[in-house]
């Protein structure tokens, strides 16, 4: 067994070795700059891939992918890959490339890349082995980098997006004087409650509303913890001096709330939002009468 | 610090201005009391806009104080409470139950006004 230092010198030698070989590796990249990334763009239409771009754009982005590609291993630092792909991912995706397809395009080049050193080095095979121990965890660092920047573009796009929704699904719209309604569509889960939550009461605030009509027709169903929230939410618009009326519960939501054993005298519950509607002129003290029976017929 | 009284009218008006320690508190449900004896007022309204936090003492002296009043056969409104507070209170369960709120002074006053009218 060799001793700790002499491992440690072996170590040392390989590292300089590596060095020394992945410079080589470098200069060989930049002589057949040209040729290489021409195979390179070549490959790329005959895959298929980047079919959203036109072949003088994919020319153009093959040309600096190689260049960053090229500069990382002759460096070994990541940095400026790493935004180069944040900013290529975010150039790309709204032209609607997928990820199978940056993948793609990143190996490929990997392969044009290893193809032409296999071609140079077929004669020596100590030195191949050698460009090829110092090539190839360079370059799966590199199809990683670069593979995650593009995936956590993408999320990031996502996540925005899911805000934006949510921003939009929650209006809080004035009917009458004092009056306002909070229909609400689709899931709840426990982070659209708390939003809703807020806009609501600082909507009670704005408005200087009265009475609010919480319609929840559009909602299939509701978890224990998102009922309590909505319990929650009427107790905290009455400390605002708020009284809320909640419409249109589905058979399944009243079981939740009284399965969950919610004190329903709290609640001021109408069947549907007509009638929720209905109730909160009558609190504010309006009345509707029609005109005169003239307008329909 | 303490906390100043107005009287307006029948009814009082307690404005508070900053956070209170549980001696202000303290202090303040007695001249409340003491006032609303005194002037044999209808109505109190506690404005706590300035509040941006209510612990559980502060809720219970408030309620104390509604309870105590309304043996005096008056009624009393905190008015004011913000919107995050509120949510909080609600949190920690401190919903002050039987207790009116408003959403400011004028609407305080109008509730106020409201169940005067219809008493009398």
């Amino acid at each position: 067994m060799p001793s700790s230092k002499q491992s440690a010198n072996h170590l040392q030698r390989t590292a300089a070795q590596s060095t020394e070989v992945l410079q080589e590796l470098v200069a060989h990249l930049r002589q057949n700059r040209t040729q290489l990334r021409e195979e390179w763009a070549n490959r790329i239409t005959e895959a298929q891939l980047l079919t959203a771009m036109t072949k003088e754009e994919i020319f153009t982005e093959a040309t600096s992918v190689y260049d960053n590609y090229v500069e990382t291993l002759a460096t070994g630092t990541f940095e400026a890959l790493q935004s180069y792909s944040r900013n290529l991912s975010e150039r790309i995706i709204p032209r609607g490339v997928e990820t199978h397809e940056v993948v793609g395009i990143v190996l490929l080049l990997r392969d044009v890349l290893a193809r032409s050193l296999f071609a140079k080095y077929q004669g020596d095979f100590t030195m191949l082995n050698r460009i090829l121990d110092a090539y190839e965890p360079a370059a799966n660092r590199i199809a990683n980098t670069v593979a995650v920047g593009f995936v956590q573009e993408r999320e990031r796009v996502i996540r925005q997006q899911q805000e934006a929704i949510r921003e939009l699904s929650t209006p809080v719209l004035q009917v009458r004087e004092r009056l306002l309604i909070l229909p609400i569509i689709g899931v709840i889960d426990a982070q659209r409650a708390r939003q809703l939550t807020e806009q609501l009461l600082r909507g009670i605030r704005t408005n200087r509303a009265k009475v609010v009509v919480i319609d929840i027709t559009g909602v299939a169903a509701m978890d224990a913890t998102v009922a309590n929230h909505l319990v929650q939410t009427v107790e905290a618009s009455r400390l605002l001096g708020a009284t809320v009326i909640v419409t249109g519960l589905s058979p399944e939501i009243a079981q939740t709330i009284v399965t969950i054993g919610v004190d329903l005298g709290k609640m001021n519950t109408v069947g549907d939002l007509q009638g929720g509607i209905e109730q909160a002129e009558r609190l504010l003290g309006y009345k509707v009468v029609p005109v005169a029976d003239t307008a329909l017929s | 610090m303490e906390v100043p009284i107005l009287k307006q009218g029948r009814f009082l008006i307690a404005t508070i201005q900053a956070a209170l320690s549980d001696a202000d508190l303290v202090q303040l449900r007695r001249a409340l009391i003491d006032q609303v004896i005194r002037f044999r007022s209808h109505g109190v309204i506690v404005d706590v806009t300035a509040l941006d936090v209510m612990d559980s003492f502060a809720t219970r002296t408030l309620r104390d104080i509604t309870n105590v009043i309304r043996l005096r056969g008056a009624e009393t409104v905190i008015v004011g409470i913000q919107p995050e507070v509120a949510f909080a209170m609600v949190q920690l369960g401190l919903t002050m139950e039987g207790v009116a709120t408003a959403l400011d002074l004028e609407e305080g006053l109008a509730h106020l006004q409201h169940r005067a009218a219809r008493n009398t």
